[in-house]
């Protein structure tokens, strides 16, 4: 702050509490020269005046806010650029990145200023830290043993993972049940912590305008039918011949495939729906399923302990 | 001599007008004037883009239909709040909001931050209806948003109301802006705002 807006703030505040220091000894001197309790020479329709004061202790509050406003701009930052003489403040507010963030909350603690932000992340770190750490140090098979980390994990599953695959983590149309055995990236526990860190990008292309509608019903029918659903056996036949595009994502034999992602169309698992409508709507207009990364939002070693929590989901 | 000053304000009222309001505005005088000067609150945060203008359409839908009343934007300085919403939100990555739509009451969570949080996909879902993915929402849906289209008649005109309220708009930004929304239903709009909220800080960082 420039040093005229400090004075600005300075002048103005003292200012104001002298003028009201000035306003209040004024307004508590008897100036009518008659005493308390005696009447003071108005009178309306048989109505009197009498000098009736505040009472002295009601004063004395005013005198105590006075008291207790200095004291707060001598300890706490309230005069321009003053910090106040116990260095305390609420938080870093003068910073433009997040490494300046971190810079200034070093600066305060060589500094010796008080942040209260800063404090409290410091204290949840020291009480909090230690078990995250030893939650870090075991495997996400043996964490998913473990009661209290997944108490822990359940906690963070609910509050950043629900609004997607339920409290119940079953899922819903378009996003995935982390309970069964279906997996698009792989259930192994690190597959699950990949996902969880970096996220996934699906991408089904639309076939709309490569095929026309009777193709893609046949086509819808054939992958019906991968999964031994009772399907009209022309229908299938016909749309077999098409497959070979799909093969390249879902396999020959539509076992799918984890690395990209591409889902196994023979286990009867839809994650857009499994009637032929639906699958028809895939087809034709495609489907981008998207797993937002969490590494920047819940860091690496929350991630781990969720991950454990996801893995007992199937693996109990 | 004392008496009579006392009076003199009791009886003349003008004069007690114009004394209450200095007794009031001086609050105001003190905090506010002087933070309207300072360069933390007219300094973009690095990496700080301004919206694009189907964002900019989304924002004013955002406005429109009330969000602010229930959402808020602000993620104040504690942990509870960083620990739920992420950094706490800075004066810089404010500058070029007009109006703030910083909000004061939190029916629904925090959005200062909501940006890359869930898909597109999910919040087509949730708006549609709320109910859909999370079954105790209480929040509205807003179903019309996905038929409405935008015409992007007046786009160019609100970016350049932006320009001059100091937003760094290109001629070429306010060139396209017509194109660039024109057809877009206005779920998207909203989208591309939500995916847009408190992303610059993070990504600035990488």
């Amino acid at each position: 702050m420039s040093s005229f807006w400090s004075a600005w703030i300075i002048v103005l505040t003292l200012g104001t509490l002298v003028v009201l220091i000035w306003l209040l000894r004024w307004n508590m001197k008897n100036y009518t020269h008659i005493e308390e309790g005696q009447e003071m020479d108005h009178e309306f329709d048989g109505i009197v005046e009498i000098n009736n004061p505040l009472p002295k202790w009601w004063t004395y509050l005013f005198w105590a806010c006075f008291v207790w406003g200095f004291l707060y701009l001598a300890l706490y930052p309230g005069l321009g650029n003053f910090q106040g003489l116990l260095g305390w403040k609420s938080s870093n507010q003068d910073v433009q990145s997040l490494e300046e963030s971190r810079q200034a909350m070093e600066q305060a603690k060589e500094q010796g200023l008080i942040v209260e932000y800063d404090r409290a992340v410091r204290d949840a770190e020291e009480k909090y830290g230690p078990i995250f750490e030893a939650f870090a140090e075991q495997s996400i098979p043996e964490l998913a043993k473990n009661e209290d980390a997944l108490d822990v994990g359940q906690r963070l599953y609910l509050q950043n993972c629900a609004q997607c695959h339920g409290s119940n983590a079953m899922g819903g149309p378009g996003f995935p049940n982390l309970t069964d055995d279906a997996w698009l990236y792989g259930g192994a526990p690190e597959d699950i912590k990949h996902t969880l860190l970096n996220g996934r990008q699906g991408n089904m292309p639309a076939f709309g305008e490569q095929f026309s509608d009777k193709e893609i019903t046949e086509l819808a029918n054939y992958v019906a039918s991968l999964s031994g659903r009772g399907v009209d056996p022309k229908l299938a036949e016909a749309g077999k011949q098409n497959y070979a595009v799909c093969a390249a994502c879902h396999g020959q034999d539509g076992k799918g495939n984890q690395q990209l992602g591409a889902p196994n169309l023979t286990d009867n698992v839809w994650l857009y729906g499994g009637s032929i409508n639906k699958i028809e709507e895939t087809l034709h207009y495609g489907r981008n399923g998207v797993m937002p990364a969490w590494k920047d939002i819940l860091g690496e070693d929350k991630i781990h302990v969720v991950s454990a929590y996801i893995y007992s989901l199937s693996n109990d | 001599m004392s008496r009579i000053k006392h009076e003199f304000v009791e009886k003349h009222l003008g004069w007690l007008s114009v004394l209450m309001i200095l007794a009031v505005s001086i609050g105001g005088i003190v905090q506010i004037t002087p933070l309207l000067f300072q360069s933390q609150v007219q300094e973009p945060i690095d990496g700080l883009e301004p919206y694009t203008a189907l964002e900019l359409e989304g924002r004013d839908i955002y406005m429109r239909e009330g969000c602010v009343q229930c959402h808020s934007q602000m993620i104040r300085p504690f942990r509870a709040e960083t620990e739920r919403y992420g950094h706490y939100s800075l004066a810089g990555e404010h500058v070029w909001e007009f109006p703030f739509l910083w909000g004061s009451k939190r029916t629904g969570p925090d959005l200062a931050r909501v940006g890359g949080r869930y898909s597109d996909e999910w919040h087509h879902v949730h708006l549609m209806n709320p109910r859909n993915v999370v079954p105790e929402s209480n929040m509205p849906a807003f179903p019309w948003l996905d038929e409405n289209k935008l015409t992007g008649e007046d786009t160019a005109k609100k970016m350049q109301v932006m320009k001059q309220l100091g937003v760094p708009y290109t001629e070429e930004d306010i060139a396209g802006a017509r194109e660039a929304v024109q057809g877009k239903t206005e779920m998207e709009a909203l989208i591309a705002y939500l995916q847009s909220l408190g992303t610059a800080l993070s990504q600035a960082d990488k």
